[in-house]
């Protein structure tokens, strides 16, 4: 701003060309958010300068790590104790669970190669550590300290011990932004457990819970519901824990049932997470399937293949739900 | 000269410092407490030092600070512009104030600050935020004279204008 030191009121110190200045800034800002908002520059712009932020973001992450480091130094013997305790137990039950559960799985693998399709209970995952910075967008979006340099990908899921966390929304060289399931921008297909029921499940403005908007009336959903990932969409796999419902009521509109759920994950005190790496079966209906019968040239000249329809099964819902809107 | 490249990396240091402070993170039931501390401290130095201040400054710590945040670019170079602006028109008036006079004109301009984030966000279609969202500006006028104070006292220590 062009000061004028030597004029005679310097309590009015502004003048004209300060405030020509200042449009034609806010201007210039305001150009600058549109190109952003329609072309996405920002990111691009921040995968470039990501020599600086990045290490800014270590630095920031710095006294959230300082303090778990004190919580554990300072933490009484007792508590340790106890908490190792807890974990043995959890590893107990959790191992005995899967013990039960090997055989199970391969009788489903078995089962599944009979049928013959290529959905497998493996999991193919990433740890990754979550850095502690606040981006400002109250509070819907994590950092991890992976990013395109170790093979993270946009899109895909997170999760942790509990649930779904979210899906990775942008990614840089050494850190990746993670979307979470509470943001109210994010939907994600899901089915509710005990009656095969299946909705979407929307982020919510309190930041803490899910929405699910769109349940019929007829429907039969209860508080206590455990909602698990449908897989439409191709975005999640099938069959993880996303929330559990935790109050029905009828729309406004008196046309749907509206359910509040709270997230299985612990989306806010969550240190390490896990990034799936095996992507669902990609969008789309599936490949038509080859016409059997005899060689087109052996072939009858009325006759028409057979079994050019029988394999195709319907296409799933279009994919829109289950990624950013 | 040794003195005024000093100067020169206190106040830089002092920015560099406020934006890494706002992307720290607080516990959870803090988080809507948190001050926006890239505004408070170009207020400071706005009020303090007013040739190093101008609006191409306050452009480029709000660039700097979306390009950190990374929500959209262009939107805390709008606001940062917008507060430094009307800081400086009324600097002369604004330094003379008694101290709580002055935190309450910091709190009006942080309220401001947050209606334009408002208009911004709501227009580029994102949700209203909840209530706690507007704690923010009162605790950052709270805070004003003890930060004022603060700095002031650090810069007389260190015999820097």
């Amino acid at each position: 701003m062009a000061r004028t030191r030597d004029e005679s009121s310097p309590l009015f110190a502004g003048n004209a060309a300060g405030t020509l200045r200042l449009i034609i800034y806010l201007a210039l800002a305001m150009v600058l958010m549109v190109l952003d908002q329609r072309n996405g520059w920002l990111w691009r712009l921040r995968y470039g300068a990501s020599a600086v932020v990045e290490p800014v973001y270590r630095l920031a992450g710095l006294p959230a790590v300082g303090v778990r480091t004190m919580s554990v130094a300072f933490a009484d013997r007792q508590r340790l104790t106890e908490q190792n305790q807890r974990l043995r137990e959890d590893l107990l039950l959790a191992n005995a669970k899967l013990n039960r559960m090997a055989a199970v799985a391969e009788q489903n693998q078995r089962l599944k190669e009979l049928l013959d399709t290529q959905h497998s209970l493996e999991l193919n995952v990433q740890l990754a550590r979550v850095i502690g910075v606040d981006l400002g967008a109250y509070r819907y979006q994590l950092t991890l300290n992976v990013g395109g340099r170790d093979g993270v990908k946009p899109g895909q899921p997170v999760i942790d011990a509990h649930g779904v966390m979210g899906q990775v929304k942008e990614v840089l060289p050494t850190t990746a932004v993670v979307m979470l399931i509470t943001d109210p921008a994010h939907a994600i297909p899901v089915v509710i457990e005990r009656s095969g029921l299946r909705t979407v499940a929307y982020g919510s403005r309190d930041g803490d819970q899910l929405a699910l908007p769109n349940i019929p009336l007829a429907a039969d959903v209860r508080a206590g519901d455990k909602l698990l990932t449908s897989g439409l969409g191709g975005r999640f796999p099938p069959g993880f824990p996303v929330g559990e419902i935790v109050s029905v009521a009828p729309a406004a509109t008196g046309m749907f049932q509206v359910a509040q759920a709270r997230p299985a994950a612990d989306l806010d005190r969550s240190e390490d997470v896990l990034l799936l790496h095996d992507q669902a079966e990609p969008d789309g209906p599936p490949a038509p399937v080859k016409p059997m019968g005899p060689p087109s040239d052996l072939a009858p000249v009325t006759g028409v293949a057979p079994a050019a329809s029988s394999g195709t099964r319907p296409a799933a819902t279009p994919a829109t739900s289950g990624v950013p809107r | 000269m040794n003195k005024q490249r000093l100067s020169l990396w206190w106040f830089i240091g002092t920015l560099v410092f406020a934006l890494v402070s706002m992307l720290v993170p607080l516990p959870a039931v803090l988080e809507p407490f948190k001050p926006y501390w890239p505004a408070l401290v170009l207020l400071y130095w706005s009020l303090e030092s007013e040739d190093r201040v101008t609006l191409g400054l306050a452009f480029m710590v709000g660039l700097g600070a979306d390009l950190l945040n990374g929500v959209v670019l262009g939107e805390q170079a709008l606001r940062l512009c917008a507060l430094v602006f009307i800081a400086l028109r009324f600097r002369s008036r604004l330094r003379f104030f008694p101290m709580w006079q002055q935190a309450l004109a910091v709190l009006a301009l942080l309220l401001n600050d947050r209606i334009l984030l408002l208009i911004v966000r709501v227009l580029a279609g994102g949700t209203l935020p909840p209530a706690s969202w507007w704690i923010s500006p009162f605790v950052g006028a709270a805070l004003w004279p003890f930060l004022f104070l603060l700095l002031d006292d650090l810069r007389a220590r260190l015999r820097i204008q």
